[in-house]
């Protein structure tokens, strides 16, 4: 199935996900704003933690797809979806340290030093900064692509701590059909990669 | 000379006193609606409330006395907080799930059975149940394991009037309380998160405790469908999930009972669950709580009380280690 846009239709491709991904935060805005939730912040919490983790998801899954559908133009979504991923991470902890800590900043690293549970989370987010600090043009070119690619890698670490995170938000109320299912879509994701590289280097041995 | 003390809650105010439910309420409204109005626009802020409420069908008042001696003077949570977040698992995991699904249920018929260690093992309709002993309001602190709060005005007598009546045996040294579980009125139980039906206990003297509230209604009327109608216990100085709702069984035993939530996860819910500022959960602390429409945003959520801030609980606990037994 081959879809070539122009670069033109890229560009408006771009555009409409762009709004797309913007779309759960207006939407959430317009909730906390209408004052009809009961409890906004804990809405605002929960929403902002599954939309980072949807387009976690999405942004892992542009490899894999391009791969398979050979849409190479797919690779000109990527750093935006990851910025968006970054994006509602970010207002995810800011969500955690205001609500829960109201900005107490001592407080907050007790918090995170005694769950794992947090901590997984923090984890995750942390991690996160470095791939958004370098993802301009600009940065890649300081770094080089090589260690520009290396970096970003760390995407594989942060995938599972995201969903660890969420497994055990969600294990204390036995409640666990949803982060399963990121879980198994993640282990596609990443599975997906080590089976390639792993088919890759066979070729290359066989060579 | 005649002294009137409100320590002794003898002579509480009329319910006349009391500004009503419908009073109090049109004035947040109005509030509310005059705060909406600036973002939304006030006409999607009618939609939206005719909606929430559309579940309400008309409530049935119920006439009680307030109790103001067992009764917190802190702002009640609004009606519609109270009603439209709670966790009620037969009906959804989600919190704004009670209200919507639980119309289904149906509260009458109703009758409990009294049955275990008892002279006088009973069944009794929710209106024999209702008439026991006098009515009264209270106003409860009500303090979630999650880790947030609500002041909610119950209406109902002391559980002890009922035990008393019943005449546990000497034998009896627990009060286990099942909630109904009917796939037909229950969607929730669908789901495998818990053991059904729900079962929840105290300790006999917990039970007779003045404060342990066997509840009929809240707000001035008949217990909504979704916060456990038509009959319930309220433990104020338990985390809220020790409260069995819309109770069918009351079952009266030597041993301990075997409790839903320490059921499926032991090292998380104890049975006692007395709230504990010092005694985290696994994966959070109970230092601190969340007053529902009060903190969060603009204010610092408040710090837990021991058992609730109802230390004259404290001494049923005497020389246990609540750490150990929480």
């Amino acid at each position: 199935m081959a879809f070539n846009p122009t670069p033109k239709q890229v560009s408006l491709i771009k555009g409409a996900v762009f709004v797309a991904a913007l779309l759960p935060f207006l939407w959430g805005a317009l909730q906390v704003f209408g004052g009809e939730l009961v409890e906004p912040l804990e809405y605002i919490t929960h929403e902002t933690g599954d939309w980072a983790l949807y387009l976690l998801c999405i942004t892992l899954a542009i490899t894999p797809v391009r791969r398979l559908t050979g849409w190479n133009w797919l690779v000109k979504l990527r750093r935006m979806l990851g910025l968006y991923t970054f994006f509602y991470a970010l207002l995810h902890f800011i969500a955690f340290f205001w609500f829960d800590h109201f900005f107490d900043l001592a407080a907050m690293l007790r918090d995170v030093a005694k769950r794992p549970f947090i901590l997984v989370g923090f984890t995750a987010f942390v991690l996160l900064i470095p791939l958004a600090a370098t993802s301009t043009n600009g940065m890649i070119k300081r770094l080089g692509g090589k260690r520009w690619q290396w970096l970003h890698k760390l995407i594989y670490v942060i995938a599972p701590l995201a969903v660890l995170h969420f497994w055990w938000m969600k294990a204390a109320k036995n409640n666990l059909a949803q982060p399963a299912l990121f879980a198994a879509i993640v282990i596609v994701l990443l599975g997906l990669r080590f089976y390639w590289s792993r088919a890759k280097t066979r070729t290359a041995a066989r060579a | 000379m005649l002294i009137k003390s409100s320590r002794d809650g003898l002579n509480p105010p009329l319910s006349s006193e009391i500004t009503p439910r419908e009073v109090y309420e049109e004035r947040r409204k109005f509030i509310a609606r005059m705060a909406a109005g600036a973002v939304a626009g006030s006409a999607l802020w009618e939609m939206a409330n005719r909606e929430a409420f559309a579940q309400g069908a008309p409530a049935q008042k119920l006439a009680a006395r307030a109790n103001p001696a067992l009764s917190t003077t802190e702002p009640r949570t609004a009606f519609k907080d109270a009603t439209g977040y709670n966790n009620f698992y037969e009906f959804g995991l989600d919190k704004g799930d009670p209200a919507e699904n639980a119309h289904t249920l149906q509260t009458r018929p109703w009758t409990v059975s009294i049955e275990g260690e008892v002279k006088k093992p009973m069944r009794l309709d929710i209106d024999s149940l209702t008439k026991l002993a006098p009515l009264e309001e209270r106003v409860y602190r009500l303090r979630c394991v999650e880790g947030w709060s609500m002041v909610i005005p119950w209406v109902g007598y002391s559980l002890s009037n009922l035990i008393k009546h019943v005449e546990p045996t000497g034998n009896a040294r627990y009060v286990e309380f099942t909630t109904l579980a009917d796939r037909k009125q229950m969607p929730g139980l669908r789901s495998g998160v818990l053991d059904w039906p729900y079962v929840e206990g105290l300790r006999l003297d917990e039970a007779m405790h003045p404060l342990a509230l066997l509840t009929v209604g809240m707000y001035g009327q008949v217990l909504p469908n979704q916060n456990g109608a038509p009959v319930r216990v309220v433990v104020p100085w338990k985390y809220g999930f020790k409260s069995a709702k819309s109770i069918v069984r009351i079952r009266f035993t030597r041993d301990q009972p075997k409790t839903a939530w320490n059921d499926s996860a032991p090292s998380e819910y104890g049975f006692y669950s007395n709230v504990n500022p010092k005694v985290d959960h696994p994966r959070w602390s109970q230092a601190t709580e969340r007053r529902i429409g009060e903190d969060g945003f603009f204010k610092k959520k408040r710090e837990t009380l021991m058992f609730n801030g109802y230390p004259e609980v404290a001494s049923l606990y005497a020389g246990m280690d609540l750490k150990k037994f929480f």
